[in-house]
């Protein structure tokens, strides 16, 4: 059993109360890419197929791991998307059609709108 | 002082969605007000219908969750638990 597969003990991502080093507070922009989950989370909840209780159990099961390797909207897309297809809004096979299509319409945004 | 409402904070470390956080489990703090009920967010995780619970806001004295060897044991914290991760308690010993 690895340290992401813990089932007793305190979890990986309950860090409150942990030694933590200085907190970098500089602030970032944002990609439209990862405007757009964010609108993806707020419409899905508000559409009622899921909480944010539900995205944060998905991040928390990503394991540590995936808290390294990945970007915060990179994990955010991950869960919702886990928690759309639980959900029943669509179906593995319907997603991996979806991301055929978009994929051949180019790799930027440019290529995308030029279709 | 002489009102408190003590509770302790369970100190099961069950897996799957929890929110109580793990360097509070186990400790003792008095009850600072009552919120809610909300529905368990333990539950809405999973997609499933939220059990309305009260919202407890417990104040924990500093000295009884890092020790009496704290920097300012007499600080306190306050963190919001549901009810089913408290049971009443004694007042811990004074430090």
């Amino acid at each position: 059993m690895t340290e992401n597969t813990q089932f007793d003990g305190r979890r990986w991502h309950d860090m409150g109360g942990s030694s933590a080093g200085p907190v970098p507070t500089e602030q970032h922009d944002f990609s439209l890419w990862e405007k757009r989950v964010d609108a993806l989370m707020i419409i899905a909840s508000g559409k009622g197929h899921f909480t944010v209780d539900g995205l944060r159990r998905v991040l928390e099961d990503m394991g540590e791991e995936a808290f390294e390797t990945m970007t915060y909207y990179e994990r955010w897309i991950a869960s919702v998307n886990q928690n759309l297809i639980e959900a029943g809004v669509y179906t593995t096979a319907e997603l991996a059609q979806r991301m055929t299509e978009v994929a051949a319409r180019g790799t930027t945004y440019g290529e995308a709108a030029s279709d | 002082m002489t009102n408190r409402q003590y509770m302790r904070v369970r100190s099961d470390m069950p897996p799957g969605h929890v929110r109580t956080p793990s360097y509070l489990r186990g400790k003792t703090g008095w009850v600072e007000r009552t919120l809610g009920p909300f529905p368990n967010p333990e539950q809405l995780a999973y997609g499933l219908k939220g059990q309305p619970l009260p919202l407890l806001r417990v104040r924990f004295a500093m000295a009884e969750v890092w020790g009496a060897e704290t920097e300012n044991p007499d600080d306190t914290l306050d963190a919001e638990i549901y009810s089913h991760w408290l049971e009443p308690a004694e007042a811990p010993h004074a430090p």
